[in-house]
């Protein structure tokens, strides 16, 4: 397959006229929505999910691509303008970035985020090109025992890698699964865990599942602690950069990006630790160390792009296999899923024009979302004092019109309560969302598999690990499984930068810094 | 969670054993209901649709059992920050309350009464949970909310919501 060729196809396809309006009002949207505080890029993305419904798949993805990146924008402005971030992601940006702007560097932060995301996002998205196909290559010639094998990895991967406790990740992969259960069983015909209630038969829709778990869960949990005092919000004027600030951040974004994207790849990679790991390259290699935490910017500019470059290695497993490894990724699915387009290898053969429109669309969106935050962001930054009770009456309002359209049926909106009340009681209890989604999403077709392998095996257990691919994924698992064990071992020895950056972040993270487990020995320890 | 003083952390303990108890719920509930299903032996399926409800199962009541081992040990979830949370006052009841109170209503109004009425009457009993107390300036705000995204979907996107009882007139 030429994939110099495709991507041209796809760049004609994306660069039509309505096309690129589509692209537009996706990053205008998504950074709109992912400005908000309290929003983070997948409840921006599930909340605009029904607004693509109407569109044929193309033209929704080409919005989408606009909606993903935007978000991820959106949500490093807000932690470099309030120092609270939404998402685990921009914990570290937030660190140096509200420094820089309590400074009145506010507006070099900002564009070091901005031109850093686009670089960042740039190359991940021609790494993105290069590896996809060579991954679907790969891919095809896996059967369902290797599948079956890397979805247990997947489900494993984001369960007990990421998060703190092991325990309350098991508990919310647990209840995915169990929702996922409901409905018909393809196979059998059987109605599993519906209760005789007819509208339950054909399982519940992912996308309301969703936006019950994040957005009118987050809703009402935030509403439950809203902060009565008005946060500071520091004016912000048109972003520019200075020749020092270029000379200082260029380096920063290339190892930042090559730090993201191989780590997003992965299952369980995520933005949380490459973006420490920038943060803690930066901080050694820089020249003037003493002004790390005083408001550095390299040590925005690494992290963020980082963080964008993530975004993009994420694209690879969600693409190429079908696999998604963080929430954005999970929702994302589902609106492939919801157009009734399966993600995976045969993605590439059967879909190619959408494919590469979807992938040429990245790099407009990425360039629109340049063009358009810099001069927009004084904008943007007024957003941030939209009055509370509005933006939270908000959330839930669109939530249920975007729960609703779907089927137009109240019962939907039943289900809609009663997950985000369950996904209310979650945040209250530390479980972690996102092994619920990705369980939710992965379970059923983990249970496709699995049931394939066996009838290849006609019912020997031995046919699970038939294949070489399976073997060596299940000694990745088990390696997963054991890593406490590891960590142990590890922790005896002195801890260096990891626990210093540990001491830094800490404080300013609310306690959401759970990245990596190893560097928080004392907190894993007292939560398992 | 440093700020916790001793009754409260208590109690935090004790609300937490009920989530141990929704999860073994969950997973008594998934068993009795893979154990109901009719699954004759087949060659074609040798699985069969229980095997997998019954890990789902063994998972979910494992978790209970971990984690209400955990809680009485002393483990404690760590309740999750954001932008807007100010986790050192307690759970809000009255916000809370009102808003699943209004969700409710909507649910059953939508229907009957059509989005836009019921529309703006959720958002507008949203905005007043929430601690808002412009009456009219919030009324408007709903109003203007309902009838835009009815139009926006209906023009927009083809979908058309309900008009409820001003069919016809909308």
């Amino acid at each position: 397959m030429d994939v110099w060729g495709s991507l041209l196809d796809g760049f004609a396809t994306a660069a039509t006229p309505a096309n690129l309006v589509y692209a537009l009002v996706g990053v205008l949207l998504g950074t709109a929505v992912g400005v908000l505080p309290g929003l983070g890029p997948a409840m921006t993305v599930a909340l605009l999910l029904p607004v693509t419904y109407a569109l044929e798949p193309t033209s929704a993805f080409i919005m989408f691509a606009g909606i993903y990146y935007g978000g991820m924008y959106g949500g490093s402005t807000t932690s470099i303008l309030l120092n609270t971030p939404g998402e685990s992601s921009s914990v570290v940006t937030a660190i140096e970035g509200n420094k820089m702007a309590k400074a009145g560097r506010a507006s070099q932060a900002l564009a070091t985020a901005a031109i850093g995301s686009f670089v960042a996002g740039t190359i991940g998205t021609a790494l993105l090109v290069l590896f996809a196909p060579v991954v679907v290559g790969f891919a095809v010639s896996l059967g369902s025992p290797s599948y079956f094998a890397i979805m247990i990895l997947a489900l494993l991967a984001v369960t007990a890698v990421l998060g703190s406790s092991r325990v309350r990740g098991f508990s919310s992969l647990g209840l995915g699964l169990a929702i996922g259960l409901v409905g018909m069983d393809y196979t059998t015909g059987q109605p599993r865990l519906t209760f005789g209630v007819p509208l339950l038969a054909d399982g519940l829709d992912v996308v309301v599942v969703a936006v019950a778990i994040f957005a009118v869960g987050e809703a009402l949990w935030v509403a439950a602690h809203l902060r009565r005092t008005a946060s500071q919000i520091i004016p912000v004027g048109k972003p520019w950069m200075g020749k020092d600030d270029w000379k200082r951040s260029w380096r920063p974004w290339l190892r930042g990006t090559a730090y993201g994207f191989p780590f997003g790849a992965l299952p369980a990679g995520g933005a949380e630790i490459p973006t420490f790991l920038s943060y803690v390259t930066e901080k050694r290699l820089s020249r003037r160390p003493e002004e790390f935490g005083h408001g550095a910017i390299e040590g925005v500019a690494g992290p963020e792009a980082a963080n964008n470059a993530s975004a993009a290695g994420t694209l690879v497993p969600m693409l190429s296999l079908g696999l998604p490894t963080n929430a954005t990724a999970a929702v994302m699915l589902a609106a492939f899923t919801g157009y009734g387009i399966q993600p995976g290898p045969l993605l590439f053969d059967r879909e190619p024009e959408l494919v590469w429109a979807l992938i040429a669309s990245l790099f407009i969106g990425n360039a629109l979302l340049l063009l358009i935050n810099l001069p927009l962001a004084p904008a943007w930054a007024r957003l941030l004092q939209i009055p509370r009770p509005y933006l939270y009456a908000g959330i839930l309002f669109f939530a249920t019109l975007g729960a609703y359209s779907v089927n137009l049926q109240s019962f939907d909106l039943v289900i809609l309560l009663t997950l985000g009340l369950l996904g209310f009681a979650m945040r209250r209890f530390g479980l972690p969302v996102l092994p619920l989604v990705i369980g939710l999403i992965l379970g059923p077709r983990a249970e496709e598999q699995l049931r394939k392998s066996l009838q290849l095996s006609s019912g020997n257990i031995s046919g699970l690990w038939s294949e070489p691919v399976a073997v060596v994924v299940y000694v990745v698992v088990a390696l997963i499984l054991a890593w406490p064990l590891v960590a142990r071992v590890v922790r005896r020895r002195p801890a260096t930068d990891a626990s210093a950056l540990a001491a830094i972040v800490h404080p300013t993270s609310d306690g959401r810094t759970d990245a990596d487990p190893s560097t928080t020995p004392e907190r894993s320890e007292a939560r398992r | 969670m440093s700020a916790a003083t001793p009754t409260v952390s208590r109690l935090q303990g004790r609300s937490e054993l009920g989530m141990a108890a929704l999860l073994g719920a969950a997973g008594a509930l998934v068993l009795w209901d893979a154990v109901h299903l009719h699954a004759p032996y087949s060659e074609s399926d040798p699985v069969g649709p229980r095997a997998v409800p019954y890990l789902v199962a063994a998972l979910l009541i494992g978790c209970a059992l971990w984690l209400g081992a955990d809680v009485l040990r002393g483990g404690r979830g760590a309740a999750e920050g954001g932008e807007d949370v100010d986790l050192d006052h307690p759970t809000e009841w009255r916000t809370v309350i009102p808003l699943v109170a209004v969700f409710l209503a909507n649910i059953v109004l939508i229907d009957r009464l059509g989005w836009v009425i019921s529309g703006a009457l959720f958002f507008w009993g949203s905005v007043w949970s929430l601690g808002s107390r412009h009456y009219v300036r919030d009324a408007v705000v709903s109003l203007l909310l309902s009838v835009t995204t009815f139009y926006g979907f209906y023009l927009g996107l083809g979908i058309y919501l309900p008009a409820g009882i001003l069919e016809g007139v909308l």
